[in-house]
């Protein structure tokens, strides 16, 4: 079986580099790509969008109906994640633990009993280890400035790389590493999965309402010029506004979709005890 | 483009790509994804495709490392075949 395999991909890898040598060469300027289509991005975008950034401009603007879709897409990862692997409604451990967050005494908790209503517990698992000191304070002191970063990578992508993917992932990776230095049930305490889920859809409905107002305005759809008269600035500079405007949708609909994927496969869908 | 650099860079890529498939700890092959995540990132940035280098930074050498690490961590560390 190993050997088919391994026939078959030196056969389909073959061709493939057999192929590929009838593309045009690198930066070539007699591609088709680059006779029309290049040329008019690099002239334009300046003109028609007032967006610096030709990749943000083309990924969100003149290509903005497959970014929504590439947006669905993570999306729908999320809820597949979610679908697969969230194990629903269990019934509770027949033994809880409790620990005393102040002198540290874990107390063990038959079914039945309860404990009263206090913040002075935290609910723990029989996996529970110490967090490190280390590991707590560095991450700590960490995530703050990695949101910073985030959020400055989604506002900045006209100006520099970056975008909506790109801060979206960094933004959830923050929350992730959260969750990985204290554990999961802090990180859930904080952000629940309601939240999460709720954020996920929100992400991908600012953008698709964006382009259903430009509609509403006569315009085509993710036609941002149309915003110009409720954003009260010109044409050319509503299309670098709508472009914002989308890409925080995408933001946080990656950050959220970051952290759902995450929460659901580093506890198996239990919620419990994270990585 | 400095075609040593270039040279280095895409043999790292292979190297990683193939050891991520050959070996048989699965955390190891995660963490040579990582790393030839990495390398592309770096082949991205040559290219000048700053914004696909970004991307694969954040996503291929961050985040889906973490996802990788953690399914492992769910299931086994070895694989059977």
């Amino acid at each position: 079986m190993k050997i088919i395999g391994f026939i078959i991909s030196i056969a389909t890898g073959s061709l493939l580099i057999y192929a590929a040598a009838d593309f045009p060469a690198w930066s070539d300027p007699a591609s088709p790509a680059s006779t029309y289509l290049s040329p008019h991005f690099i002239e334009k975008t300046i003109e028609e969008t007032s967006v610096p950034n030709i990749v943000t401009a083309v990924l969100a603007d003149y290509r903005g109906f497959d970014t929504m879709f590439e947006t669905t897409v993570i999306f729908s990862a999320g809820v597949v994640c979610y679908l697969l692997l969230r194990t629903s409604r269990r019934k509770e451990p027949e033994t809880r633990y409790y620990r005393h967050i102040l002198t540290g005494v874990t107390i063990e908790l038959k079914e039945g009993y309860k404990i009263p209503p206090s913040t002075d517990f935290e609910r723990i698992d029989s996996l529970w280890t110490p967090p490190d000191l280390i590991i707590r304070t560095v991450c700590r002191l960490l995530i703050p400035f990695i949101q910073l970063f985030a959020l400055y990578v989604i506002a900045h992508g006209h100006h520099s790389p970056g975008g909506g993917f790109q801060g979206g992932v960094i933004l959830g990776a923050s929350i992730i590493l959260f969750a990985i230095s204290f554990d999961l049930r802090a990180a859930i305490s904080r952000m629940s999965e309601k939240l999460v889920a709720v954020l996920c859809a929100v992400g991908v409905l600012i953008y698709a309402c964006t382009g259903g107002l430009c509609l509403l305005f006569g315009r085509n759809f993710l036609d941002y010029g149309a915003l110009a008269e409720l954003l009260g600035v010109d044409a050319v500079t509503a299309r670098s506004h709508g472009i914002l405007i989308v890409e925080i949708g995408v933001g946080i609909a990656v950050m959220a979709t970051m952290i759902w994927v995450y929460n659901n496969v580093s506890s198996a869908g239990k919620y419990e005890q994270g990585l | 483009m400095i075609w040593q650099i270039d040279l280095a860079i895409l043999t790292l890529v292979v190297i990683t790509a193939g050891g991520a498939l050959m070996v048989k700890d699965l955390l190891g092959a995660a963490i040579l994804f990582g790393a030839y995540s990495f390398m592309m990132c770096a082949l991205w940035s040559i290219m000048g495709a700053v914004d696909v280098a970004f991307t694969e930074a954040s996503v291929g050498a961050g985040v889906s490392a973490v996802f990788f690490v953690a399914a492992v961590f769910r299931t086994t560390r070895r694989t059977k075949d």
